[in-house]
């Protein structure tokens, strides 16, 4: 069963693989996937580590829960010391990859050191080999993992690998599985090129006993009922993720020209229901694909209709690429979409912080802080399709000089740009926003200014604070498992009950992440899918363990813990412009322009701000300079950490 | 009327519940290895097509068999292994057309779909309906009226582009 995967031990600078059970103290205090992963960075990194340096270590997880009959427990987790922000790295990407590793035998793996040249791991049934990559290094992510699989003679292979964004260490490079399935934020596949590792291809055969066969086929399929029965996810698995794109920029949520304006016009082409129809007619009635054992399927196919790259295959877009390649460069045409969502997927790069940097340079050009000396000629104007392609091809490749100063990431970019250039730079703890623009929603800011990764939505965004629940329904989502009988507010340009909110999700995401499940079956878009009580018994009749909705819940609490000690030893300091749980100050200053009555000349009052994320201290158990308390870490068992238990 | 599984790979989104859900019901195991449904896959074009036991009247492993261990249940419209019989040699498994008969290296033994006794797992967690469990001879009513579509929308276009001409 799950609790019979092996944790592997591989240093790439001597070639010594040592394999260890996980003992059981170790999962019911950590679980697995993400929170088993904060656990082992902060016991195997040192204070202070070069992110692209030997000492760098990387962690390769699947969930506690990885491959057995729970619904979509696809989740892989990849976690290191981040190239782009010096503090914690961190990403999780679907697909079939994580399953692969669980039934070649282990759950976890952490990889230290630097190989002598390109080298993939190959995992097979409880084994593992270093292998000579140099024949696969250069190689574009699905040709890379096609490679893999003729040199190994076998197409089951499931590989996870870098692009050549990796291999020239962008720092916001991807992990990378299958076509499309991305591990992306924090530049994980920059670690995985400073560490000359390619790829780590998995094969596994081997037997994942379930507790309860039954009892757990039997709830999965109430469990599957009741995900694919929500409205959200019936949108999601027939147009996919555009739809929220559509639906934000409806109402004004939507960064456009950087941060100009927060709606972006005249975008009927990028619309859900306009790329539904090309992936109708260039693959067919029935285009949607998914990752593992998940009945939402909420991944699009594609090929691109027309441009210099028509004809090619592609999954997606999502709507992140909606917002980094249309929105935020105002260039909303879906062969400019579907082009560069491609090309990212080729390169292995992290399409949010790309079209990010290209739309914040785009504005320095514009004020005259950028000129085209600096872009080697390249007309950076907002609505230039061709500079958005041509600038992901110069950053990945780091061509040029400005191409080579944005693969740096953009602190590090604007202190060579200088001239006041961070000002614009729409980022929290060095990593870029969404595409998302949170004036108008005070739950949705303070989440990205405290999330552990950066700015970031996948980590504690209250994303259902914009359905305007009835207070009751609230009250029952957010009292469980544990009691809350603070304020709530239906509204979502309020600011009051928003830092409980954000407290929970950050909970509740972090149990999925350590469990391995998809963030579309919990309470993420959804206010009816599963949460707490559910994985309860989930984890009971998959692995026999017994544990309670508030013990899940204070797993969560933990790992969220762990992070945070991890990202304090790295220098965060909670007002630092560029290590802090602080937003740009544009988000206080300059007014919302466009969208909907209720969110025109919109700010985020910086009083009413700076008064939540003290209350949110507070809910975490955190002092007023946001530091854990010493009873916090007692209660939670953190107190004398590292404690090196694996 | 018995019934038997019905493909429409075309509808597959390659998520592999189906194997899933397959080796957790025989077996109470997760392992894809150890399911009678494979799905198989051509990641680079979007292609997935489950495959599994067609049940076939004059079947391959049933001839081959040379202990009788395979025999038809009519009433299931099923090909059925007596592991009482078996020996464990396995030309079934060679001489498959499909690769749906399977062996098990851990036991020792062949295996291959039952349709769950009726009730077969990979149809009843099947969202898209890829696979189905449909009459025997409602098998191709259903393919008659997909391509008569095709047909009718093929002459349609034909004579919106005579109308051009």
């Amino acid at each position: 069963m799950s609790l019979n995967e092996k944790i592997a031990y591989i240093d790439l600078t001597t070639g010594d693989i040592q394999i260890k059970p996980i003992p059981l103290d170790v999962r019911k205090k950590f679980l697995g996937g993400r929170g088993l992963d904060a656990y082992l960075l902060y016991n195997h990194t040192k204070k202070g580590c070069d992110p692209i340096g030997p000492d760098n270590t990387l962690m390769v997880s699947g969930g506690f829960l990885c491959a057995t009959c729970a619904s979509a427990t696809a989740r892989c987790h990849v976690m290191a010391k981040s190239p782009l922000t010096g503090l914690l790295g961190s990403c999780n990407m679907g697909g079939f990859f994580a399953p692969e590793m669980a039934w070649a035998g282990f759950n976890h793996l952490v990889i230290k050191g630097k190989a002598k040249h390109p080298v993939y791991l190959y995992i097979h049934n409880g084994e593992i080999e270093i292998r000579d990559a140099r024949g696969v290094w250069g190689l574009s992510v699905p040709e890379s993992q096609w490679a893999i699989r003729e040199e190994l003679g076998d197409q089951e292979v499931k590989s996870m690998v870098c692009g050549p964004a990796g291999e020239n260490l962008v720092t916001y490079a991807n992990v990378m599985t299958g076509i499309k399935n991305s591990g992306g934020r924090t530049g994980m596949g920059c670690v995985m090129g400073s560490k000359n590792l390619k790829a780590v291809a998995c094969r596994g055969t081997m037997d994942i006993p379930i507790a309860h066969p039954r009892e757990a086929l039997e709830f999965n399929k109430r469990f599957i009922e009741q995900i694919t029965s929500a409205k959200v996810n019936q949108t999601q698995g027939t147009i996919g993720t555009p739809f929220i794109w559509g639906a934000t920029n409806s109402w004004g949520g939507i960064r456009c020209r950087n941060f100009q304006y927060n709606q972006c016009e005249y975008a009927d082409d990028i619309e859900p229901e306009h790329l539904d129809e090309i992936a109708e007619e260039t693959i067919g009635p029935y285009h949607m694909t998914g990752c593992f054992g998940c009945q939402v399927h909420c991944r699009a196919q594609y090929k691109i209709p027309d441009g210099p790259y028509a004809g090619r295959y592609d999954e997606g877009p999502e709507y992140t690429s909606q917002g980094a390649f249309c929105g935020e460069t105002d260039t909303p045409r879906a062969t400019t979409l579907l082009t560069a969502n491609h090309l990212v997927d080729q390169y292995g790069v992290d399409n949010l912080e790309i079209g990010s940097l290209i739309s914040w340079a785009m504005e320095l050009y514009e004020l005259g802080i950028l000129t085209s000396k600096d872009t080697d000629g390249v007309d950076l104007r907002f609505g230039n399709d061709d500079a958005v392609i041509e600038m992901i091809d110069r950053i990945c490749f780091r061509k040029g000089w400005l191409g080579d100063v944005l693969a740096d990431g953009g602190v590090q970019a604007s202190k060579k740009i200088g001239k006041n250039s961070f000002s614009y730079l729409i980022q929290v703890k060095g990593m870029q926003n969404l595409h998302s623009d949170e004036r108008a929603t005070p739950a949705l800011a303070l989440n990205i200014a405290t999330s552990s990764r950066g700015s970031d939505h996948l980590r504690s965004r209250p994303a259902i604070d914009l359905y305007h629940l009835p207070e009751p329904v609230m009250r029952k989502i957010y009292s469980s498992p544990v009691p809350y009988d603070g304020p709530l507010s239906s509204e979502h340009t309020e600011y009051i009950g928003k830092p409980w909110q954000v407290f929970w999700h950050e909970n509740c995401y972090m149990a999925v992440d350590c469990l391995g499940i998809c963030k579309y079956h919990t309470t993420f878009l959804g206010a009816t899918l599963p949460n707490f009580e559910d994985w309860a018994k989930v984890v009971y009749y998959n692995t026999g363990l017994e544990l309670t909705p508030k013990e899940i819940w204070e797993v969560a609490e933990r790992c969220n813990n762990m992070e945070r000690l991890f990202n304090l030893r790295e220098g965060l300091s909670k007002d630092d412009p560029e290590k802090g749980d602080v937003l740009n100050h544009r988000y206080h200053d300059e007014p919302c322009r466009r969208g909907a009555p209720d969110v025109v000349g919109r700010v985020i009052d910086k009083d009413k701000f700076l008064k939540m994320r003290a209350e949110l201290y507070e809910h975490k158990g955190w002092d007023e300079n946001g530091i854990p308390k010493p009873e916090t870490l007692k209660r939670l068992g953190i107190d004398k950490e590292p404690s090196h238990l694996v | 009327m018995a019934k038997v599984l019905y493909v429409d790979y075309q509808k597959c989104t390659g998520c592999r519940l189906c194997e899933l859900v397959c080796s957790v019901f025989h077996d109470g195991i997760s392992n894809p290895a150890r399911s009678r449904i494979r799905v198989m896959k051509w990641e680079q074009e979007g292609l997935y097509i489950p495959m599994s036991c067609q049940q076939c009247v004059d079947a391959p492993c049933m001839n081959v068999c040379p202990v009788k261990a395979i025999s038809r249940d009519e009433d299931m419209a099923t090909v059925i292994v007596d592991y009482d019989k078996c020996i464990g040699c396995r030309s079934c498994v060679a001489v498959c057309p499909f690769g749906a008969m399977s062996y098990n290296r851990m036991e020792k033994k062949v295996f291959k779909c039952d349709v769950c006794d009726g009730d077969p797992q990979c149809v009843r967690f099947c969202d898209m309906k890829a696979v189905d469990y449909v009459d025997a001879d409602e098998v191709s009513i259903h393919k008659k009226r997909d391509a008569a579509s095709r047909v009718s929308r093929a002459g349609k276009e034909a004579a919106v582009l005579a109308a051009q001409l």
